[in-house]
């Protein structure tokens, strides 16, 4: 009994030493005019410039994360929290709208939205970029690492399906993107939204199970590194980060067209501190901190005027900064409600049921 | 009189718990698996959980959940007797358990460099003659790091039954002239089986709804009931069917308790005539 | 004390080498000064570096301790109470219905969980934040207490508390004196099995979190989308040595202080 009795006191002491050294460590934050509070994907900022930011304008930044742009939604729609500031991707901005769960943006005060490259500004699912301004872009893609294959390429999606690929081939653990590139494949639209399109593209994609190592998520770019994995479907942005550690490694975007994602900043509605919310944005995209943050990220950035502060290397890559040529052969997801996703997903389950 | 109320006093903060934190969110479940994507009162989801893949989903599930049980079991015992045979158990035992404090993620990252074609898992099996396997994305990977992930939960109880173990018992009988095997059968099996149980329950009942390793480590060539759940509630924002999904995880266990249950309340009446 | 012979040490190494081998691959590329967890560069000691400059991850991992020892604790204690009331149920009926209850938590997904308890705590009106993590670790931990501790309470020979209650001892001393040293293995399993949940948990703490307040695992999940650097590594190569040291010391002055007094009960 003394032992139980010691332990759960001692766990007492600790505990509350944490918290006190907690508080100290809280407390060297200076307070300004105000807060915001700062929702993004981890490791999406370079830390520097929220310092740089807190300096500047004195407010200070509380930044908190999320894995999903789906459990992003769900924790702003139930409320609770006080968030000033996300960056969700394109098809969820149209949901997020639908839900009235974000607030208009005024332009008055972000003089900075001259420096965006017109071509990411008033697209569909934002008509007048009334609720949302280009953070990062980037496309889908096939990325490959030539050392470990034989000659393959993959200037079509149906390249993918070459029986040399046998258990050598990654998709990404995503109804939108997987049952997308069936789709691509057989020159119908991203956004289709024919069940017998659908349909074909599922049989289609059960014709490449063979090829199919895995269906994951982000670990594909460790895989990849690794030199685990020699084919793999995925965006850009994880591209370049695979590329940065291997480089070996190439990316390449079939011709018959993919995705063009994007995720923007907006401020949702559970906004506390507009003005300070759309401070952060407009600092977000003074072209010196927007080419600093691309080049911490390593995501292609839609800031034209940071483009010329860039490394020429990067930004001249076509692969991840691709010509107006390539880009006419882009397709921006819509929403296309909560019905045809299940069905997508629907789609995808058996796709992945009948893999093995 | 007083004194059941003293007793009940004290149980107010589990009773509470149970109202607030289990029940509610049971009749919060109940209550979307009625509902579907429009908003509208129905039955359909409890219909297509039977029509669909939802069931082939439910024998899988069962499946690797008792072999990761299975092994867990296998290794784990074995395990926990030895351990209460070192010099310094306790310690050895704290050994076991804190692993499972460093992120789960990072060490699931940590299996697929391990286990990779170019990993020290495979270069070992290519110096011992066996040559490269593909580990990952197989039932063994996913079986492997599930009982990896659930060993210490298996090894506590049952240690903590074998540890209060009285020798004299062993002793006597060995000194009646039974073998290791009848006396582990007849006298430390029986006498540890309620370790055994809670073991079997806490990695049993989790099991089923695993999630996360099976799209790491089986590359989703295993789906469970989880799986299937996490993504009606995150993806397909379809909490209905999520919802009608977990209504029938939450009905096989109690189904499995009912099961165990039986043997239990013969277990305790022995103890009790003893 | 019984010696072990080969056969059985070296089983107990292979697991234990099992055990740590994915910790040891960790911190191995710690030192690692290329970018991620394959091809060793050069050594370096940067990523441990960068883990003493970055506040907010220091304030992050405080938060997760402190979380995690305040729901063990709280949740042992409950569970404690749970599972002897459960013990003590005369209806058996009844008993096995609060045993299935108990386990609701540990079958449901941790997404229902978190989505639930969400739901929960915005319409009681809890601030999200501090408070509700803690509350959501405790109520998720309580279920893994009761199912340790109970084996050992039905362990327990009866005639032992009737023998106690016969020589004149009072309830309470009952309780203090013969059934919370009986069962206190499980009730210590019970606490370091809550440490696990609660160190473990994403799902839950995502959805009720709030206000700046976040603990290592959802900061770790947030990453994986733009991987996860080898900081993390570092700081889980730090945790993983000040525990083993924590726990080694305390065991060393443990005994020694105590050696005397097991050495006579035994």
């Amino acid at each position: 009994m003394k032992s139980i009795i010691q332990s759960a006191i001692l766990i007492l002491i600790v505990s509350g030493i944490l918290l006190f050294i907690n508080a100290e460590l809280n407390k060297g934050s200076k307070s300004g005019t105000g807060t915001i509070t700062v929702y993004n994907w981890g490791e999406y900022i370079d830390p520097d410039l929220i310092k740089q930011f807190e300096e500047e304008t004195g407010i200070k930044v509380i930044y908190e994360t999320f894995d999903s742009n789906e459990g992003m939604m769900s924790k702003i729609e139930q409320g609770g929290t006080a968030y000033d500031i996300s960056v969700p991707s394109e098809y969820m901005i149209e949901m997020m709208k639908e839900k009235n769960l974000l607030l208009p943006i005024d332009y008055s005060k972000i003089p900075n939205i001259k420096h965006i490259d017109p071509y990411f500004l008033d697209l569909p699912f934002d008509p007048g970029n009334q609720f949302s301004v280009p953070y990062f872009w980037g496309t889908v893609g096939i990325a490959y690492n030539p050392t470990l294959l034989e000659g393959q390429t993959f200037e079509s999606w149906d390249d993918l399906w070459d029986p040399s690929l046998k258990q050598r081939v990654i998709l990404v653990d995503s109804a939108r993107e997987t049952i997308g590139m069936g789709l691509n494949s057989l020159g119908y639209s991203l956004n289709s939204t024919d069940l017998g399109e659908l349909r074909e593209a599922t049989d289609k994609l059960k014709m490449l199970s063979p090829n199919v190592k895995a269906v994951i998520g982000d670990e594909v770019t460790q895989l990849m590194v690794n030199s685990e994995a020699a084919v793999s479907l995925t965006w850009s942005g994880q591209a370049a980060d695979m590329m940065y550690e291997n480089e070996d490694i190439d990316y390449v975007v079939p011709e018959e067209g993919s995705n063009l994602w994007f995720d923007n900043i907006v401020i949702p509605k559970t906004a506390k501190n507009i003005d300070g919310a759309h401070a952060f944005i407009n600092f977000m995209l003074d072209p010196e901190v927007a080419a600093q943050n691309a080049d911490y990220v390593g995501y292609s950035t839609p800031n034209l005027s940071a483009l010329d502060l860039m490394d020429p290397e990067v930004v001249e890559d076509e692969r991840f900064y691709p010509d107006v040529e390539t880009r006419s052969h882009l397709e921006v997801y819509k929403n296309l409600g909560l019905e045809l996703l299940g069905v997508y997903n629907e789609l995808f389950l058996e796709f992945k049921m009948d893999m093995k | 009189m007083n004194k059941s109320r003293l007793r009940s006093i004290y149980s107010i903060p589990y009773t509470a718990w149970i109202l607030l934190f289990v029940l509610a969110p049971i009749a919060l479940i109940v209550y979307y698996s009625f509902f579907d994507l429009a908003g509208n009162f129905t039955l359909a989801n409890y219909r297509n959980f039977f029509t669909s893949v939802y069931l082939k989903l439910t024998i899988s599930s069962f499946w690797y959940a008792f072999l990761i049980t299975l092994f867990s079991l296998l290794i784990a015992y074995p395990t926990a007797y030895l351990i209460t045979k070192t010099k310094h158990k306790q310690l050895w035992l704290l050994l076991i358990i804190i692993p499972s404090w460093i992120n789960l993620l990072l060490k699931t990252y940590a299996f697929i460099g391990l286990m990779g074609l170019y990993g020290p898992l495979n270069a070992f099996l290519e110096a011992v003659g066996i040559g490269k396997q593909q580990i990952l994305f197989t039932d063994f990977s996913f079986v492997f790091v599930s009982v990896y992930i659930f060993i210490p939960f298996m090894i506590l109880p049952i240690f903590n039954a074998l540890d209060k173990l009285n020798p004299a018992l062993i002793d006597a009988s060995r000194d009646l002239g039974a073998d290791s095997w009848t006396t582990f059968r007849r006298v430390i099996w029986p006498l540890t089986t309620n370790g055994v149980k809670s073991g079997i329950q806490v990695v049993f009942i989790p099991a089923l709804s695993l999630f996360m390793i099976t799209r790491l480590i089986a590359g989703n060539k295993i789906i469970t009931l989880g799986t299937a759940i996490e993504q009606q509630f995150l993806v397909t924002q379809n909490w209905g069917m999520g919802s009608t999904i977990a209504v029938f995880l939450i009905v096989f266990m109690f189904i499995i308790m009912l099961v165990t249950k039986g043997k239990e309340k013969g277990a305790s009446d022995n103890g009790k005539a003893r | 004390m019984e010696r072990l012979g080969k056969l059985p040490k070296l089983y107990l190494a292979i697991v234990f080498i099992i055990l740590y081998a994915p910790i040891f691959y960790l911190i191995f590329y710690s030192f690692n000064s290329g970018g991620g967890m394959s091809n060793f560069e050069e050594f370096t000691w940067e990523h441990y570096a960068a883990v003493f400059e970055d506040k907010r991850l220091i304030i992050i991992v405080l938060n997760t301790i402190i979380i995690a020892l305040l729901s063990a604790l709280l949740s042992t204690t409950i569970g404690v109470i749970g599972a002897l009331a459960i013990y003590f149920m005369r209806n058996k009926k009844m008993r096995n219905a609060v045993l299935s209850l108990n386990n609701i938590l540990m079958v449901s997904p941790d997404v229902i969980i978190g989505a639930s308890f969400l739901i929960l705590f915005t319409m009681i009106g809890v601030k999200l934040g501090f408070a509700s993590v803690l509350i959501s670790h405790i109520a998720f931990s309580i279920p893994i207490v009761v199912i340790m501790v109970l084996p050992k309470l039905s362990e327990m020979n009866t005639s032992l508390i009737d023998a106690a209650l016969d020589l004149g001892a009072s309830r309470k001393d009952v309780m203090t004196r013969v059934i919370l040293p009986f069962i206190k293995p499980g009730i210590f399993a019970g606490f370091f099995l809550a440490l696990t949940y609660s160190l473990d948990d994403f799902a839950v703490t995502f959805f009720v979190t709030g206000n700046g307040f976040s603990t290592l695992s959802v900061e770790i999940y947030s990453m994986a989308r733009t991987g996860i650097s080898l900081t993390i590594n570092a700081l889980s190569g730090l945790i993983f040595i000040v525990t083993v040291a924590l726990v080694i010391g305390y065991y060393a002055i443990n005994r020694k202080t105590k050696m005397p007094l097991t050495g006579v009960k035994k």
